[in-house]
């Protein structure tokens, strides 16, 4: 059989008859949805190494016995592929009901139910039960651990999680164990997954098609705060989250608006509703004048950023050498919590064990975050619980609530303090191009204009920019992805690294918490360039409370220290 | 450093700490062990020197099946119980050996001088039934030369040299 | 005339193995020194024109294998062999691997130049350690000798065989997994395509091939492709060595023509001298035990490629298990189906919960709880596997299952009605306990 991977050639075949013409190296699984027919997959993804395991994809080509996956096979001229004969569709349901055999059928109490690749599947296929005999495994679930619960009774081994895990983001925490029946995926020696490489980014819950693995649940613990009237709840949001959350309700994200979003909360009972944005513009002026302390005081250079949770949690485990070049700025989320614990506790005249600090984030290492034992400035838990965007909109369909019904409602003000200027002052560029821009403004008094990253070559997911502040020239960079930021650090641990900041996201793609695309933009529209320095609102907060950033006040409830959590 | 841990790292630098050694690391390892096991902590100490996950480590001592994870006995007396030896009443041979040793199988004597274990084809069909002691493969078993057999391991160990 | 035949094993048993003077002595390395003075692709013809087909057992036509790695222009190249010989019923390997090393050595070798590869790797199986020893002795002496090494006889073809060990799983007699356990992990096999030949160990082109594929490599090159396929039948080129096993009087591993028969190689008193105990021959199970079960009556089937699998059999690994009236099938295939299981990688559906499956039915068949829908799950299961399984395993896990469906309907159905008519399946179980 000739195949061609070239793809500038065009390739000629025929699908269920139909005439088809594609470039060369592309998959039958693309190609037959050019003629509209969408084979069923299970284990694939695109983001993902192909597996080809599950058997779900399976297709015949004309003339042979053996079938063939479809995500794992090109198109080749003058192929004759079906993918609906009787042996295609009994195989197919075949290995459907051996994959049920071996799952616990517990739709109605699991957290995929009506969102489950294995359950779809069944229903498209029609199949209700399964002819084949479990063996009657039960497994532990493993739930101990603040953000991620694994239950292995779900796991159909597609594999998704590893690839993930140990090809994309390279942290290796979980891998494939055993062969045959007792073949598994999991921790090396059933290791609480605290004890391994895990750093929480998630990732593995965000490619998992089915129940077994997803984040913890926290709503219960909200509503029991919310059904308190003695306890005053506090709920700090990413406005950018809607994207998300329109999804999750089938909506256009346009129509959801922040306005939208403080309405929900509110009706869902909580007493203040405030935007993360304020406190990322915390964060960048602490992390701004870390950066000057460390340029004029011969610091630690690189500078890492610290806010993004899977991040620190990689840096204490893998490379706990090097955690002297992490800011100690705590994150948005953290500081937040702390300063509505002190601050906003005297500013509003309640006691600080009567503020529950929620925090409403599209990531469960946050969750990790809010846990950790040493995020306690305020004398308290800074932060009382992390919900995920599902967790939320779980809340959102138990109170029956119609969004699109819904009025607008502006945040209330940040922490108490009156603010006129809250456009200005959104986040564009995350937390790194907000000190960036503070400390070019502390050293020339001027405000920084656009400027552009480029691609660092030979390193996918990251870019550089060099910014020329009074004849010096300042090189920072942005990496997404554990894999592609262990290149950087390893220059850093080699003496070799060129740059004076590097801001880090754990995700490949990124995470709405570090908004770059900033709040309203669009094609149209402008983005606002960041002036958070400026933030009346932020000016009042040391004016009245902080003191200086990097000041005592500051080094209290908003710094933190590192601990390495992993050595080999 | 404890003897075990330099036995363990001489072994890694003999393979030159190559990653595509891994299998003969670990299989040395587990023969240096005295208990035919590769415990945990030297699975860590492999891991760090060659430069791979814990999690990979771990994988390929579960998925071969001349490794143990877990302590076994000085010697590990292994029945064949693929086609050609079932036929020929390995059933029997293995009852006869838990005579001689006193345990089931798959279970280690007190003494953790034998475990007794079932295994795939070693290629010694034409001597059916037969059990793999370390290196050596017995075959054309009776009673009596099992008795014999368990008699001369326990010499070796009980008679230092 | 003799049946028996020693192209490749006429120096097992005779010759300290992995003494280059003795290997010498009886004809060794001449072979590598015609080669030398050939060109590769004419190598390469001989191979087709000998009609070699792999001897590990899937019978690929080694030429064909030759001729696709040559024709790709990406280098370098590695030369593997497979020594894994998990396959139940196979121990004609460990014969030429112990004492017959160096033919081995000099096949790999003649392949290396062939190729224009300078690095063989064999993968011994695990549990052939002692083995390993003695062909690491056998690799230092044909170097010390000049016949591995840099500048070969002379020339400017330098090759070095380094010994991998396996660590005990069936599966890795699948070339890909294989080629991943070469490579320090667990062995799984690749996805295909991309082949081996393009796409083998540490991601370069690859030639695997079986021991006994490349211990015929030197006598292909000396005698020729034509007389070596004379030896044998128009398909089948050359000799095969048979490995007997089971009820047989004489177990053991002969070398034998392709042609002579199945009921020869049981009952000739050359070659396995008949049933022990004079009893009746119930079936054979052929080629492994991914290969089918015949009975009696299909015995005088010659031995050979084609004639084999126009009947249903197979040469296979060369594995011949002879079962005599006192076995049960369905007991039989238990113990083929726990192979199985324990030895599937895990990773795809079919495979890793079908065997199970099966092996669940037939626990209801021996137990005596099977119904007529268990053999209709049992036809499901096996259409599943062999359609639907990742690799070779998986594929061709249930033929024993599938042929003794067909040869032995009849036992099925009496376990049906709790009847077993070799008296080993007990029933006292009630139905539905």
């Amino acid at each position: 059989m000739h195949h061609t991977t070239d793809p500038n050639l065009m390739v000629n075949l025929k699908i269920n008859g139909i005439p088809v013409t594609v470039p060369g190296g592309t998959l039958i699984l693309d190609a037959a949805k050019k003629v509209g027919i969408n084979i069923p997959t299970l284990c694939y993804h695109p983001d993902l190494k192909v597996r080809a395991t599950c058997r779900i994809c399976l297709v015949e080509f004309k003339g042979q016995k053996k079938l063939r996956t479809a995500c794992s096979n090109e198109v080749w001229e003058g192929a004759e592929i079906i993918t609906n004969s009787k042996i295609v569709r009994d195989t197919r349901r075949t290995v459907l009901e051996l994959l049920l055999a071996e799952h616990k059928p517990d739709c109605l109490q699991c957290v995929r139910n009506t969102k489950c690749e294995l359950q779809r599947l069944a229903k498209e296929l029609s199949v209700e039960e399964t002819s084949f005999i479990s063996a009657g495994h039960s497994f532990e679930i493993e739930d101990q651990h603040p953000a991620i619960v694994r239950d292995p009774n779900k796991c159909i081994k597609c594999g998704r999680c590893v690839e993930v895990c140990q090809d994309v983001q390279q942290v290796s925490a979980i891998n494939t164990a055993h062969r045959s029946a007792e073949f598994e995926i999991g921790t090396p020696y059933h290791q609480k997954l605290d004890q391994t490489t895990c750093v929480s980014c998630g990732q593995c819950i965000a490619v998992c098609p089915v129940g077994a693995l997803y984040e913890k649940d926290d709503t219960g613990k909200v509503q029991t705060a919310l059904d308190n009237p003695g306890i005053h709840v506090v709920v700090q949001i990413e406005p950018a989250i809607r994207v998300a959350l329109a999804k999750e309700f089938d909506i256009m994200p346009g129509n959801i608006t922040p306005g939208k979003m403080v309405t929900v909360l509110r009706r869902l009972g909580f007493n203040k509703v405030f935007d993360t944005r304020f406190m990322t513009d915390i964060t960048s002026r602490e992390a701004a004048y870390e950066l000057f302390d460390r340029l004029c005081n011969n610091g630690v250079l690189p500078m890492l950023t610290s806010h993004c949770a899977g991040w620190i949690n990689f840096m204490e485990k893998t490379y706990p050498e090097i955690l002297n070049h992490l800011s100690t700025c705590k994150s948005p989320q953290q500081m937040f919590g702390a300063i509505a614990k002190t601050f906003y506790a005297e500013q509003s005249g309640i006691s600080p064990e009567k503020i529950f600090v929620v925090s409403i984030m599209p990531c469960v290492a946050k969750k990790y975050e809010g846990a950790r034992t040493e995020m306690s400035a305020s004398g308290q838990r800074d932060v009382d619980a992390v919900l995920t965007t599902k967790e939320l909109v779980k809340m959102i369909k138990h109170g029956y609530l119609d969004l699109a019904k819904l009025e607008e409602s502006e945040f209330d003000d940040p922490l108490g303090i009156s603010e006129d200027d809250m456009v200005i002052c959104g986040s564009s560029g995350g937390v790194m191009e907000g000190a960036v821009r503070t400390v070019y403004t502390e050293l020339t008094g001027y405000d920084l204009e656009q400027f552009d990253f480029e691609a660092i070559p030979d390193l996918e997911g990251a870019k550089e920019a060099d910014i020329n502040i009074a004849g010096q020239v300042l090189k920072v960079a942005i990496v997404d992805g554990l894999k592609n930021a262990r290149v950087l650090m390893d220059q850093i641990k080699q003496g070799s690294s060129k740059y004076h900041m590097i801001e880090v996201m754990c995700c490949p793609i990124g995470c709405s918490n570090n908004v770059r695309q900033p709040f309203g933009t669009t094609a149209e529209i402008e983005a606002p360039i960041y002036q958070g320095h400026k933030s009346p609102a932020v000016l009042t907060l040391y004016g009245k409370f902080l003191g200086n950033p990097l000041g005592p006040k500051s080094q209290e409830l908003l710094h933190t220290n590192y601990i390495p959590q992993y050595r080999k | 450093m404890c003897e075990q841990t330099k036995k363990v790292q001489s072994i890694i630098h003999k393979y030159d700490k190559a990653k595509g050694n891994l299998l003969s690391i670990l299989l040395d390892i587990q023969e240096a062990s005295g208990r035919n096991y590769v415990s945990q902590e030297h699975a860590d100490i492999v891991a760090c020197e060659l430069g791979i996950p814990l999690s990979k480590v771990h994988d390929v001592l579960t998925f071969y099946a001349m490794f143990s994870t877990k302590p076994r006995g000085k010697h590990v007396i292994e029945i064949c119980k693929s086609a050609p030896c079932y036929i020929t009443k390995a059933d029997a041979v293995v009852t006869m050996f838990e005579e001689a040793l006193k345990i089931n199988i798959g279970d280690t004597t007190q003494d953790n001088q034998f475990t007794l274990l079932y295994t795939s084809c070693v290629g010694a069909c034409d001597i059916g039934p037969v059990a793999k002691i370390g290196d050596k493969i017995y075959g054309d078993l009776t009673k009596e030369k099992i008795q014999s057999i368990v008699v001369s391991y326990r010499e070796v160990t009980e008679c230092p040299k | 005339m003799s049946k028996i035949m020693q192209l490749i094993s006429a120096n097992c048993g005779k010759i300290p193995p992995g003494s280059v003077a003795d290997y010498v002595q009886f004809g060794g390395y001449e072979a590598l020194k015609k080669a030398f003075n050939m060109q590769p692709i004419a190598v390469i013809e001989e191979v087709k024109k000998a009609k070699l087909l792999g001897r590990g057992g899937a019978a690929y036509p080694a030429g064909s294998k030759w001729e696709q790695l040559f024709e790709i222009e990406h280098f370098p190249k590695y030369i593997v062999c497979n020594a894994d010989e998990g396959e139940p019923g196979t121990f004609k390997d460990k014969l030429l691997l112990s004492q017959d090393p160096l033919r081995v050595i000099e096949g790999m070798t003649i392949a290396g130049y062939v190729f224009g590869s300078h690095d063989g790797y064999i993968y011994i199986r695990g549990e052939y350690r002692d083995i390993q020893r003695v062909f690491q002795t056998a690799i230092d002496n044909a170097a010390e000798a000049g016949f591995l090494g840099d500048n070969i006889l002379g020339t400017e073809f330098s090759f070095r065989i380094h010994i991998m060990s396996g660590a005990g799983a069936y599966v890795c007699g699948e070339n890909s997994a294989l080629l991943n356990s070469i490579e320090g992990k667990a062995g799984r096999p690749r996805i295909k395509p991309p082949h081996l030949a393009e796409v083998g160990l540490f991601l370069m082109p690859t030639l695997v091939n079986n021991v006994e594929s490349f211990a015929n490599i030197p006598v292909i090159t000396l005698l020729g492709g034509e007389q070596y396929l004379s030896y044998g039948t128009n398909d089948s080129g050359g000799t095969k060595l048979v490995c007997l096993s089971g009820h047989a009087k004489k177990r053991g591993v002969y070398e034998i023509p392709f042609g002579i028969t199945l009921r020869d190689i049981i009952y000739d008193p050359e070659l396995g001298g008949g049933i022990t105990g004079d009893k009746n021959l119930k079936f054979v199970h052929l080629g492994g035990q991914s290969g089918p079960c015949g009975p009696a009556a299909l015995l005088d089937t010659p031995y050979c490629y084609k004639a084999m699998r126009s009947n249903g059999l197979s040469v296979g690994s060369g594995a011949v298990v002879v079962m005599d009236e006192t076995v049960c099938v369905i007991d039989y295939l238990k113990c083929v189906t726990e192979f199985f299981i324990h030895e599937s990688c895990g990773k795809c559906t079919p495979c890793r919960e079908g065997n199970k499956q099966i092996y669940h039915i037939l626990c209801s068949l021996s137990d005596g709880q099977a119904t007529k829908q268990d053999l209709q799950t049992l036809n499901k299961l096996t259409d599943t596997m062999t359609c639907a399984s990742f690799c070779g395993l998986g594929q061709t896990a249930s033929v024993a299952l599938t042929t003794c469906l067909k040869h032995f309907k009849a036992e099925f159905e009496a376990h049906i009605s709790r009847e077993c008519p070799a008296g080993v399946c007990n029933f006292s179980k009630g139905r539905g306990e």
